[in-house]
């Protein structure tokens, strides 16, 4: 039992304030930037904390590009953060499906080397995408994949971490359930579709979020598989921005800064009524 | 129509130096429309047995025959049976009437139809109100309904019941008990049950295979196997407070158990002098506990009679005709 006590109350809520403070302060800051000129960012010392009145002519200039005063051409925002949503949510729903299936086979299936390939997954896990890269790269090239969307999905599709979050999920489903489908008639893939995707909604759902966060943040892999500009994602847009000693439009930095914060925000924001709802309604 | 036959069936598990047979060569027939119940304490091979007949585990030698066909092979919705669950092994996601409706949904059954048998099936059960409820707003004992709605629908030639009642509390066990009885009267469908619990067994079967370690050891009417058990295992695992079964009781031959119930034996002026132990009121009976010689003895007596101090010997007699004779190396009854 802890002891609620109005000291304590007080020092938890303390504790609380500082942390959203230190998290949220850049953000806010970041913010505030995009809704001033570049020249009151540079000029302002220490960074101003209000409103200023451009917000209008920043997020314009970051969405839709253009010449800015400077002489410096912008590139749009907007198509970007399209190739991000759209290799987001590939990469998101691919991943699913795919350790939905593994993780499928892995539990209710034996078949020859099963153990060999268990441990194989398993071994990827250790894999990340950095360590890989080269190798990866050498590959979709020769493929003819750059440059492409699938270039920019495919080799990220495949998930370790999921498999095993869907294995564990699926070893917590009772025999008598198979059982009992297997008496009513369902195969295999009816049993999964019927039976096991509806009782995995809550564990699909949180997976959802994280795989599309991990999609939306990629940043070194579509930084070498492309070189158009027609198909970076926005992540890339934020530092293209930022281009050496030429004047810097910061405006325009934070506000695209902004923009791609928002989806992944958004996305967080509706998933989370999902998982409650998911949460409430577990069975006995 | 849908009797079972059980040819010599023999249960595995592993292979080589690691094999190791649980079930020994069973054989059994039971007719159709009966209701036979298997019994035996816990690990004697009884659920093994009835998910062979289900066709969860594979038969590692032996037929097993459902109607007239040899259904070794069928997978178990081509056998045309129906299960009972001890963990009622309802779909969560899905309200009652989808959890019994499923089966029939993936044979193609027309709507009309499904919805006809579900409702039957209802009613018969007292699941009207329920029809929309998923199975975590519903009792335990509901669940259970729910469960059997589930076989009913099917109308399949053999029942299978795999300990219904074990999660159940006592008073819903009762009740449920004499549900199960009344549906075997209205559809006197074949049905297999399996138990641990004797008065279960006593209470339900028409006749019922006590199980042991894998081996039949006994398959009767619940009369047959109070009055006659075929060895001491049958004996003292149908009745309670059990059978005595005694190696050295007066007048017997040596090699050979007496066996005697509780019941036929009467407090008297003469007869074998116990020792008395202890003794429990049971409320319309008394139970005393004795010694004779080195071996406990039950004796089973009216609760107005005078009670016995413990350390006093009291007097009991056997009652001739039914006493029971073992064999003491074979464990089996006498002839």
């Amino acid at each position: 039992m802890v002891q609620r006590t109005p000291i304590l109350d007080f020092f938890t809520h303390l504790i609380l304030a500082v942390g959203v403070v230190v998290v949220f302060f850049p953000i806010y800051v970041t913010f505030i930037g995009s809704t001033q000129t570049a020249q009151e960012i540079s000029s302002s010392n220490p960074i101003s904390l209000l409103p200023g009145s451009n917000i209008v002519e920043s997020y314009r200039f970051a969405l839709f590009g253009g010449k800015t005063e400077a002489g410096a051409t912008v590139a749009p925002a907007l198509p970007m953060m399209g190739i991000s949503l759209a290799s987001a949510l590939i990469i998101a729903i691919g991943k699913i499906a795919i350790s939905l299936l593994s993780a499928f086979a892995i539990v209710y299936f034996r078949f020859p080397a099963k153990t060999l390939i268990f441990w194989m997954v398993f071994v990827t896990l250790m894999l990340p995408v950095e360590v890989r890269i080269v190798p990866t790269y050498q590959v979709i090239s020769d493929l003819k994949m750059l440059n492409t969307m699938s270039g920019l999905t495919v080799p990220l599709i495949a998930s370790a971490t999921a498999t095993f979050l869907f294995r564990q999920f699926f070893l917590t489903v009772p025999d008598e359930l198979v059982e009992a489908a297997r008496m009513d008639g369902a195969g295999p893939m009816r049993f999964f579709k019927d039976v096991l995707l509806p009782l995995s909604k809550t564990s699909m759902a949180a997976l959802f979020v994280i795989q599309f966060i991990y999609g939306w943040n990629q940043y070194l892999w579509p930084l070498l598989v492309t070189t158009e500009e027609s198909m970076y994602p926005i992540v890339m847009g934020i530092k293209r921005l930022i281009f050496g000693e030429v004047y810097i439009e910061w405006n325009v930095v934070m506000a695209t800064a902004i923009l791609a914060m928002l989806p992944p925000a958004i996305v967080v924001i509706l998933m989370q009524k999902w998982f409650v709802k998911g949460l409430v309604d577990t069975e006995k | 129509m849908a009797s079972i036959q059980l040819k010599d069936v023999v249960k595995k598990y592993g292979k080589g130096k690691h094999e190791l047979q649980v079930i020994h060569g069973v054989s059994a027939g039971i007719a159709d429309r009966e209701f036979v119940v298997i019994v035996g304490p816990s690990g004697c091979g009884k659920s093994t047995l009835l998910r062979m007949v289900a066709g969860l585990e594979e038969i590692s030698a032996g037929e097993i025959w459902i109607g007239d066909r040899v259904v070794n092979r069928l997978e178990p919705a081509e056998r045309d049976i129906a299960m009972v669950f001890q963990n009622y092994a309802l779909y969560p996601h899905m309200s009652v009437f989808d959890n019994m409706a499923y089966g029939l949904k993936i044979k193609k059954v027309p709507i009309d139809e499904i919805k006809a048998r579900v409702d039957k099936a209802a009613g018969i059960l007292e699941l009207g109100p329920f029809l929309d409820r998923k199975p975590r707003q519903l009792s335990g004992g509901q669940r259970q309904r729910v469960a059997m709605g589930r076989a009913i629908v099917r109308q399949p030639q053999v029942f299978l019941f795999d300990e219904p009642l074990s999660n159940l509390d006592a008073k819903l066990r009762a009740q449920t008990r004499i549900e199960i009885q009344k549906l075997h009267r209205e559809l006197g469908i074949t049905s297999l049950f399996v138990t641990h619990d004797q008065v279960e067994a006593m209470t339900l079967a028409q006749r019922m295979i006590v199980m042991n370690a894998g081996v039949m050891e006994q398959f009767g009417t619940p009369e047959e196997v109070y009055h006659r058990p075929a060895s001491t295992f049958v004996a003292s695992f149908i009745g309670s407070p059990p059978m005595n079964l005694l190696s050295h009781a007066p007048g017997s031959r040596p090699g050979t158990v007496m066996g005697i119930r509780p019941e036929h034996l009467d407090v008297a002026a003469d007869g074998w002098a116990l020792q008395v132990e202890t003794t429990e009121l049971l409320g319309a009976e008394r139970l005393i506990y004795g010694r004779l010689g080195a071996e406990q003895v039950i004796v089973r007596s009216e609760e107005n009679l005078a009670i016995p101090e413990p350390g006093s010997t009291i007097h009991v007699r056997p009652r001739e005709d039914r006493i029971h004779w073992f064999d003491g190396a074979s464990r089996k009854r006498m002839p």
